[in-house]
């Protein structure tokens, strides 16, 4: 078992160490940062002066020594534009995306899990074709067009939602987050929907699925001919079989929908990580861009790391070799 | 998929199943009707939108049903450009069917050579690839095609590029599955058993047994890729603006919608999601028809 | 569940509702570009300087045109060929009640030479412009000697922001700003809160030296997408927003509930022309590169000119708002040519011109140019390719990003060599803003001759040159008297723009979207500032 963790633990610093290589190296070599921020009258020594400032001027693996030593002691560098900590940065903004991707959720499975019970119970009924061709458009339709569409209905046309932006925030334990205000309720509605609608097709999907196999299993018919009440089988055993399943996938499409965010946020102007990530792009924010990308890649790689024990400790097969299918 | 005889198409019984759902055959007749408008664009479409000399900024913003002064009808009206928008789409469209295809018939090919060579040869090989496979697909695509596009720049093959390297690895895994189900099965035995070569084993044998389940993944994927096409160029990654696809004619409307030019943004809009919903349409029921157990 | 619901609704609105003592008059400004830092060193980005002039002030403030007004001096004089001696404000507080004086301006000037680490673009290219040298005379009077006569003075001090230097010295640049540690300013506003990607507060200094400001809390909130902003103002999120997307002005401006206030801007958008023999992106019929390249012809530029329709980019692109140019500097500021008229669209003579000079049968070209930098560029690019290509000049439109643009523009690829760039692109759409409202460092920055050496021709990326050009515009550099310099301007201005150096395209119109309720004094240059916004009566 030690040996197995130790094996995945250097099997996720080698893929850190190649992603450092790739990001950074990637990264670096776009464009030309310089040039954005000077202005039109800064003449060639302003310009050196300034590439010298940003470390510019030295050969590009120097810069990648430093940056790597940097990052050893948690120093992800300072953005360009801001002249701040990159992950200073990023701790401030976090909470919102995650505040985002989080109701994204809890609309995904509100919405989601009883329409896909309904299509389960009633396979052939018409609510249920109505309900799955709904879960294959969510599913399909870019969300970046959901966006806009919904922008020019709710807010411009009948002007009911705000367009753009953050509500009100309240400090909970030191974070700012706008979920327990009106305002912020207000604000977060329409992009949290937009982003929940991909999740939401997957759940009802999965829902329905699940709800298939379990109303035919042996135990559920065992149960209905043991004279227990539908509601309580529904409930009881069907739910708890098809959540399993459900909450498996969710957690890892988490992920996914943190960067899908960046859609999102670009759209709503939601002062999240994505959005920034898209700013930072736009201005050549080398430093910036980089500490998001490998806040990324360090969070996944974990993600992936602990799933891969918890998978370990609970099925002895995954230790034993690759082979399993 | 039960009987151990290689055979490259699907037998007529799965087909005449396929087409028992009223909606596969609409999402076909609509998929194929877009393709045809793809490949016939030039000849369809009242205007070469490429051609500046053609486009007139005079023209601009003409809702539908105007026309131009020189007298030609512009049906769905113009863009900002003076674009007849029309024009615009049936180029769209195929820019972003070519878009999609061509990124899906790469990574399907590298996925695939990959997944049988996973399977067939097993051991670290294996180990090794599915490890890299994992890996992609444990990052996001979306931000993998986003980071790729801003290193890379704009163009079409740049974004072929970066819709294959998310794609491939869900072939990969598709492929070995369905591989190595494939060949642990008695003809795979029977023909080791004839010395015949590793490749026509892999490529002669197992492969045609893959197809259909790679058919189903292909189609899902390439409305996949599609919609990300879409979103990426909307972003402003992707696509250079004078050859518009479907996504960026979308995010080039979106400026006008609150004055109230719903064509520019709108009518690509629908056009994407019916190419996008049937191709989900027929992928679902191909999966149903094929391969239940997908 | 419903009631317990709303209770939980009720209990949050309680947590949340901040504590409101008085009526506050606030106004809320959607801006384009959030401001990156409060330190007013760090970048010299717009959309950063408009925040920071709200806190810190200047020797020399900037009239609506870009005028130079007193600021923190009062006055200003040359008292020898290279002296100049400013006479500074008495009286004026810090926000933390601090007296201002003259050792505030050593210290800032003296933290710009020193450099402000980790700065992408400190303004301290403008203390080395003539060599600068600073002294403090007393308390209130303060002498700049430079190495030769220098005109531009007050409009150089005009970009360098004051900082305090009790409350900044010894800081960590950028950092100890953003927390408002050191963001001690004189204006009329102080810092209140920065929250990155969310908005930026500032609040009313009841001691401010010019009387007190107009508005209790000013809120800038970033918002990137033009028709974002623009939903954000017409559903009341925000009072006020810069650049209303040009495709809605009309529908502003029918709207009884919305005003537009609108100037032109210092920003001039026009087309450089590479004067390189052999230009890569410059083509015959088959493909080959020309030699010699076909836009040393000054007829071929002429005819480039004259087959734009400038009038229909304003009316059809620009929602009106731009100014149809052949000046390089918009009307009011000095150094602008009565009588230097925008040619007018006329695609027959434009062809003759291209026959004249031998490309009867037209050749092709790929225009360069950005699409996320000046107002509706890429459509821009594509509405002259449609231009160009109906007189024959076959044209292709290459549109990137500013972060890919720029470089390349300026410098060629990453393997050119400092003080040997060779820009890329053979014909490209830009533009120039004329910060100072000074005509002389635009005529030295895009028409002379480029020397990396002496600065001039800094951005002269077509490597135009022209002796006649290049001999006013260094005599400009070193003439105090405004009427003498000014009659060179001129003259430098018109020899290059009847040569078609560049092809102008128009300067930007600025113009902001408003409440009715409001009213705004526009500036040229572009800044947003609660300064310049009333409320009506």
């Amino acid at each position: 078992m030690t040996e197995f963790i130790v094996k995945r633990l250097l099997q996720a610093l080698l893929v850190l160490a190649v992603m450092t290589v790739l990001v950074f190296f990637g990264v670096n070599v776009i464009g030309n940062p310089v040039y954005i921020f000077a202005s039109s009258e800064c003449d060639q020594p302003c310009l050196d002066a300034i590439i010298k400032d940003l470390g510019l001027d030295r050969p590009i693996w120097e810069q990648y020594w430093v940056f790597i030593g940097n990052l050893l002691q948690g120093d992800l560098g300072n953005s360009f534009t801001h002249g701040v900590p990159a992950m200073s940065l990023i701790w401030q903004r976090l909470p919102a995306t995650l505040e985002l991707a989080f109701c994204a959720l809890v609309i995904a499975l509100t919405v989601g899990l009883p329409l896909g019970v309904a299509a389960g119970l009633r396979p052939t009924h018409w609510t249920s074709r109505v309900i799955m061709g709904f879960s294959m458009i969510a599913f399909s339709v870019p969300i970046f067009w959901i966006g806009l569409i919904m922008i020019i209905v709710f807010s411009v046309s009948l002007g009911w939602m705000p367009a753009v932006g953050r509500g009100d925030t309240v400090d909970i334990l030191g974070v700012d987050l706008s979920l327990f205000t009106l305002d912020g309720l207000h604000h977060l509605a329409m992009p949290a929907f937009t982003l929940s609608l991909i999740m939401m097709a997957m759940v009802i999907r999965l829902t329905r699925a699940g709800m298939r196999e379990v109303l035919f299993s042996d135990y559920i018919k065992f149960a209905r001919a043991n004279g227990i009440r539908e509601r309580r089988i529904l409930t009881l055993h069907v739910m708890r079989n098809i959540l399993i399943p459900i909450v498996t996938v969710l957690g890892m499409e988490f992920g996914g929908v943190i960067a899908f965010a960046v859609v999102v946020e670009s759209i709503f102007s939601w002062p999240g990580v994505g959005k920034m990530l898209i700013d930072a792009i736009a201005v050549l924010d080398r430093p910036l861009i980089v500490a998001y990308l490998i806040f990324v890649v360090i969070m996944f790689v974990t993600l992936n790391l602990i799933t891969d024990i918890i998978y370990s400790l609970l099925d002895p097969r995954v230790r034993l070799g690759g082979n399993s299918s | 998929m039960s009987g151990t005889v290689a055979h490259t198409a699907p037998a007529p019984g799965v087909w005449r199943e396929f087409f028992r759902s009223p909606a596969a055959i609409v999402a076909l007749a609509t998929f194929s009707g877009f393709c045809l408008v793809a490949l016939f664009a030039p000849w369809i479409a009242p205007q070469n939108p490429y051609d500046l000399a053609q486009v007139d900024i005079m023209d601009s913003l003409l809702p539908p049903g105007s026309e131009s002064w020189t007298g030609a009808p512009y049906h769905l009206g113009t863009d900002g450009q003076g674009r007849d928008m029309l024009s615009a789409m049936i180029y769209g469209i195929r820019i972003s069917l070519l878009v999609g295809l061509v990124s899906g018939v790469i990574a399907l090919a590298v996925g695939t050579v990959v997944g049988l060579v996973a399977a067939y040869r097993g051991g670290w090989v294996d180990t090794i690839l599915m490890r890299i496979v994992d890996l992609q697909l444990s990052f996001p695509t979306i931000l993998v095609a986003l980071i790729l596009l801003v290193i890379l720049g704009r163009g079409v093959d740049k974004i072929i590029f970066a819709l294959v390297v998310v794609q491939w690895a869900y072939f990969a895994r598709t492929v070995r599955g369905v591989a190595l189900v494939e060949s642990v099965r008695e003809y795979v035995d029977a023909a080791k058993g004839l010395r015949l070569g590793h490749l026509r084993i892999l490529f002669g044998h197992i492969l045609p047994n893959c197809l259909p389940t790679m058919l189903v993944v292909a189609t899902m994927q390439m409305a996949a890729a599609i919609s990300l096409e879409a979103t990426l160029s909307f972003l402003g990654l992707g696509l250079p603006p004078t050859r518009p696809s479907l996504g960026l004619l979308i995010a080039n409307g979106f400026d006008y919608l609150q004055s109230g030019r719903y064509w520019i943004s709108v009518l690509p809009g629908l056009v994407l999601l019916a190419i996008i919903v049937s191709a989900n349409v027929l992928g679902d029921r191909m999966r149903d028809t094929l391969n239940p157990h997908l | 569940m419903n009631y317990r619901m709303s209770w939980l609704l009720a209990a949050s609105i309680a947590i949340a509702s901040p504590t409101f003592a008085l009526a506050q008059d606030v106004l809320t400004i959607g801006v384009r570009s959030e401001a990156a830092s409060m330190d007013p060193h760090w970048t010299q980005l717009s959309g950063d300087t408009q925040v920071q002039e709200h806190i810190f002030e200047r020797l020399v403030g900037l009239s609506p045109t870009s005028q130079p007004i007193p600021g923190l001096a009062v006055s200003w004089a040359p008292i020898d060929e290279t002296t100049w001696e400013f006479k500074l404000r008495e009286g004026v507080k810090w926000h933390d009640g601090e007296d201002f004086t003259a050792d505030d301006v050593i210290f800032t000037y003296d933290r710009l030479r020193a450099g402000v680490s980790g700065a992408p673009a400190s303004p301290a290219f403008q203390l080395e412009k003539g060599g600068k040298q600073w002294t403090k005379v007393d308390d209130f009077t303060l002498r700049i000697t430079t190495e030769g006569p220098y005109p531009t003075m007050a409009e150089d001090l005009a970009m360098l922001p004051i900082i305090a230097e009790h409350a900044a010295s010894g800081v960590e640049p950028s950092v100890d700003f953003n927390t408002g540690q050191a963001a001690i300013g004189t204006g009329p506003y102080m810092f209140e809160e920065y929250s990155p990607g969310s908005q930026i507060t500032v609040k009313k200094f009841a001691d401010y030296w010019g009387g007190e400001p107009h508005w209790d809390q000013v809120v800038f909130r970033p918002v990137g997408q033009d028709s974002a902003r623009l939903a954000a103002l017409l559903n009341g999120d925000v009072d006020m927003i810069d650049y209303p997307p040009t495709i809605d002005i009309p529908q502003l401006l029918e709207d009884p509930n919305f005003v537009v206030s609108t100037i032109p801007a210092d920003r001039l958008i026009y087309i450089i022309p590479g004067y390189k023999h052999i230009e890569p992106f410059i083509t015959d019929a088959e493909g080959n590169p020309m030699v010699p390249n076909p836009l040393r012809d000054w007829r071929v530029r002429k005819a480039l000119s004259l087959s734009i329709n400038r009038d229909a980019i304003r009316d059809r692109i620009m929602g009106g708002a731009s100014l149809p140019a052949k000046n390089i500097v918009p009307p009011g500021f000095f150094g602008y040519v009565e009588g230097l008229e925008a040619d007018a669209y006329d695609p027959e003579q434009a062809q003759a011109l291209l026959a004249q000079a031998g490309y009867g049968d037209g050749f092709n070209v790929t225009l360069h140019g950005p699409n996320d930098r000046y107002i509706n560029d890429a459509r821009i690019l594509e509405a002259i390719a449609q231009m160009w290509s109906r007189v024959g000049v076959t044209t292709e439109v290459d549109a990137m990003p500013r972060n890919v643009f720029f470089s390349r523009l300026i410098r060629g690829d990453e393997l050119s060599m400092p003080g040997f760039d060779v820009p890329e692109f053979s014909i490209a759409l830009t533009g120039w803003g004329t910060v100072a409202g000074e005509a002389t460092y635009t005529v030295s920055g895009t028409l002379e001759t480029y020397n990396a050496v002496t600065g001039g021709g800094n951005g002269n990326f077509g490597r135009y040159s022209n002796t006649e050009v290049d001999a006013r515009s260094v005599l400009a550099k070193r003439t105090i008297d405004n009427d003498t310099r000014r009659a060179i301007l001129e003259e430098a201005i018109t020899i290059g723009m009847e040569d078609y150096a560049y092809i102008p395209v128009h300067f930007q119109v600025n113009q902001w979207g408003m409440k009715a309720s409001l009213t705004h004094e526009p500036r040229t240059n572009e800044r947003t500032r609660a300064m310049d916004v009333r409320r009506v009566e």
